[in-house]
C-alpha cells in the first residue's frame, strides 16, 4: 500500500475535468481531499491524500501529469524554521493534527511534517514566523 | 537567622553560594522544608522570555562631518522611523513603530512583518541597518540629509529601555464573539475556541518576590542575554490588586522599568514579533535572582503553577470596552496542562510567554552567579507596594 500527499495545480482549461473522480473510479485510488481552491477560469489548487496499492497510486499520478496537471510533493512546502521557533506554544491549540505538537515536561514545541494538511491556521499565529508555507 | 546580601555577596566571590531556579527550588522545598531550605539555598533565579508590550532602545549617532542636528528633523532605521525630538544626536526607536508605508490593519488583518523590534533583532545580531536622516540646518549643525549603513558598533551608545517589563501575572485572553479575533494576545477564536495566557509563571521574576522585598529601584539582572537594572517602577506598577494567602497576585499588578546596554544584548533573547493584525513587539529575556534573606523568601520562591492564579477575560467585548468584567479564575498549572475547563468545556489552551526560554533565562543567570561573573544588589529605593 502507498500514501501519498500532494499539491495539484491546475491551469484553467483542466478545471472541468473530474479529476478526483476519475482517480477513484479509473485508478482505484482512496482521495482525502485536504484542502481546495478551485474557481471557475481561474488556475484551481487540490491538495489530496492519495491512498492505495503502490501500482494504483503510481498509475493516478501518471494521469493526472499526462492530463497536463502540475502535480508535487506536499512536503516541500511546509517549512518549520527551527531558529525562528521561541517555542511559545500559541500555536498548539490552533493546529488540527497536531503536526505542531508539545512535549509538556519539557516545554517544547515540535512539527511532524507527516501530520501536516497544510491548512495554514499557524501562519498568522506565529509571532516569530517560524511556520513558512510557499504556495 | 537571615542573611543580607553582602553575605550572600561574600559567598558568591569564594564560589560557595548555593543558587537555585525557581523550578528547582520547588522539589527542594518539597523535600528539605522552609526552614532547612532557607539556611541552605542563598540565591534563587527567575526568568521570562515574552513579548513586552514596552519597549524600545535609545541611539546616540556618531557625528558627520560638517555636523547635523537631527532633533526636530525626520529619521528612519530601515524605514522604521524613530523619535527625534531629544537632541541633535539622540533618538529612540519604539518597538511597535512601523514603515510609513505599512498597510497596517488597511488589509485585515495586518500582518506587521517588519517594525521597531524587528530592528532592534537586526542591530543585535550584528545586522547594519540603513539610517536616513532629514533636518532642517543650523549654523552649528549645517548638514540636512544624511543616509547611510550603520552597525550597533557604529552608535557611541546604544541602551535597552523597557518602560514596562517583567509584569508580575496577566490576563488569560478568550473571545466570546462568534468571529475570529485578532488582538496582542495573539489570535482568539470564536465562542472560546481557545484561551491565551503570558506569564512564566512559577519561574517569573515578581511571582517570586510577590511583596518587592528584594526586587527594587537598582537591581541588577539579566536583561536580553547581557546585565540590565531595575530603573523605575514599571509604568502601569499596580501592587494593590487581590492577592491570594500566599500573597501572590491574582491578575495583573506589578511591573518594573529596566534598563541595559543593548551592545552587550543577543538576539537569542532579544526577537522582534508580529502579531498579526494588531503590530509588532519585542520579546525580551528577563531574569531576576532572589536572594534567600530568610525563610519567607523561600516560601515565596517555592510558588508552584498551581498556587497561581489569574482571571480569564473576554476579549472580543469586556476588554475593548473596559467593562472591567472576569469570567472567572484559572491557575498556571491547569493553563500549562493544554486545556482548562471553563464556560462548561474544554478550552485548548496556547502560551505567549515562552516556559523553555523561561527556564533558559533563570540557568544562564544561576550559572554567571556560580562562575562569579554576577553580583546581587540591595535595592536603592524600593517599589511601591501599597
Amino acid at each position: 500500500m502507498a500514501k501519498k500527499k500532494v499539491i495539484l495545480t491546475f491551469p484553467p482549461a483542466l478545471i472541468e475535468e473530474p479529476v478526483t473522480y476519475n482517480l477513484i473510479k479509473n485508478y482505484d485510488c482512496k482521495i482525502n481531499i485536504l484542502k481546495a481552491t478551485v474557481r471557475p477560469k481561474e488556475k484551481g489548487r487540490l491538495v489530496i491524500e492519495l491512498n492505495g496499492s503502490k501500482e494504483a497510486v503510481s498509475r493516478g499520478l501518471n494521469y493526472l501529469k499526462e492530463i497536463g496537471i502540475q502535480v508535487e510533493p506536499l512536503a516541500q512546502e511546509v517549512r518549520y524554521l527551527k531558529d525562528r521557533c521561541s517555542h511559545c506554544t500559541a500555536c498548539i491549540p490552533h493546529c488540527p493534527t497536531d503536526a505542531l505538537s508539545l512535549d509538556r515536561e519539557e516545554m517544547k514545541v515540535s512539527f511532524h511534517g507527516e501530520r501536516c494538511i497544510i491548512c495554514e491556521a499557524c501562519l498568522p499565529v506565529c509571532a516569530y514566523k517560524a511556520m513558512e508555507i510557499q504556495f | 537567622m537571615g542573611k543580607t546580601i553582602a553575605e550572600i555577596n561574600e559567598k558568591i566571590k569564594k564560589g560557595k553560594a548555593v543558587v537555585v531556579t525557581a523550578e528547582e527550588i520547588i522539589g527542594l522545598v518539597q523535600i528539605k522544608g522552609t526552614k532547612k531550605a532557607a539556611q541552605e539555598v542563598d540565591v534563587v533565579t527567575t526568568g521570562t522570555f515574552s513579548p513586552m508590550c514596552s519597549s524600545g532602545a535609545y541611539f546616540n549617532i556618531k557625528q558627520t562631518i560638517p555636523r547635523m542636528k537631527i532633533g526636530g528633523g525626520r529619521a528612519y532605521f530601515n524605514n522604521v522611523p524613530v523619535y527625534t525630538g531629544f537632541a541633535a544626536a539622540d533618538v529612540l526607536l519604539g518597538a511597535n513603530a512601523l514603515p510609513d508605508d505599512d498597510p497596517r490593519n488597511a488589509v485585515y488583518p495586518g500582518q506587521f512583518l517588519y517594525g521597531g523590534a524587528h530592528v532592534l533583532e537586526a542591530l543585535v545580531g550584528g545586522k547594519s541597518i540603513v539610517y536616513t536622516a532629514f533636518a532642517y540646518g543650523t549654523d552649528c549643525y549645517p548638514l540636512k540629509k544624511r543616509e547611510e549603513s550603520l552597525a550597533l558598533k557604529d552608535f557611541n551608545d546604544a541602551v535597552l529601555f523597557n518602560p514596562r517589563n517583567g509584569y508580575q501575572n496577566y490576563n488569560v485572553a478568550v473571545n466570546l464573539s462568534d468571529k475570529i479575533i485578532y488582538t496582542y494576545m495573539g489570535v482568539l477564536r470564536p465562542r472560546a475556541g481557545n484561551a491565551n495566557y503570558c506569564s512564566a509563571g512559577q519561574l517569573s521574576p515578581l511571582l517570586n518576590d510577590p511583596l518587592y522585598r528584594t526586587i527594587g529601584i537598582g537591581t541588577r539582572l539579566f536583561l536580553a542575554g547581557g546585565v540590565g537594572y531595575v530603573c523605575w517602577p514599571g509604568t502601569q506598577h499596580n501592587p494593590a490588586v487581590p492577592r491570594g494567602k500566599n500573597k501572590v497576585p491574582r491578575g495583573a499588578a506589578g511591573t518594573l522599568g529596566v534598563i541595559g546596554d543593548l551592545k552587550g544584548m543577543s538576539s537569542q533573547w532579544l526577537r522582534g514579533a508580529s502579531f498579526t493584525g494588531y503590530g509588532t513587539t519585542l520579546a525580551v529575556g528577563l531574569g531576576v535572582p532572589i536572594p534567600i534573606l530568610d525563610e519567607e523568601m523561600i516560601a515565596f520562591t517555592s510558588v508552584r503553577d498551581e498556587d497561581i492564579w489569574t482571571k480569564v477575560v473576554d476579549y472580543s467585548h469586556d476588554y475593548p470596552q473596559g467593562t472591567g468584567k472576569v469570567l472567572g479564575e484559572v491557575n498556571y498549572g491547569e493553563l500549562k496542562s493544554g486545556k482548562i475547563h471553563f464556560l462548561n468545556k474544554d478550552i485548548p489552551t496556547g502560551g505567549l510567554s515562552s516556559y523553555l526560554k523561561a527556564r533558559e533565562v533563570a540557568e544562564t543567570l544561576k550559572k554567571w552567579i556560580l562562575k562569579g561573573k554576577f553580583y546581587l544588589t540591595d535595592p536603592v529605593a524600593p517599589l511601591p507596594s501599597s
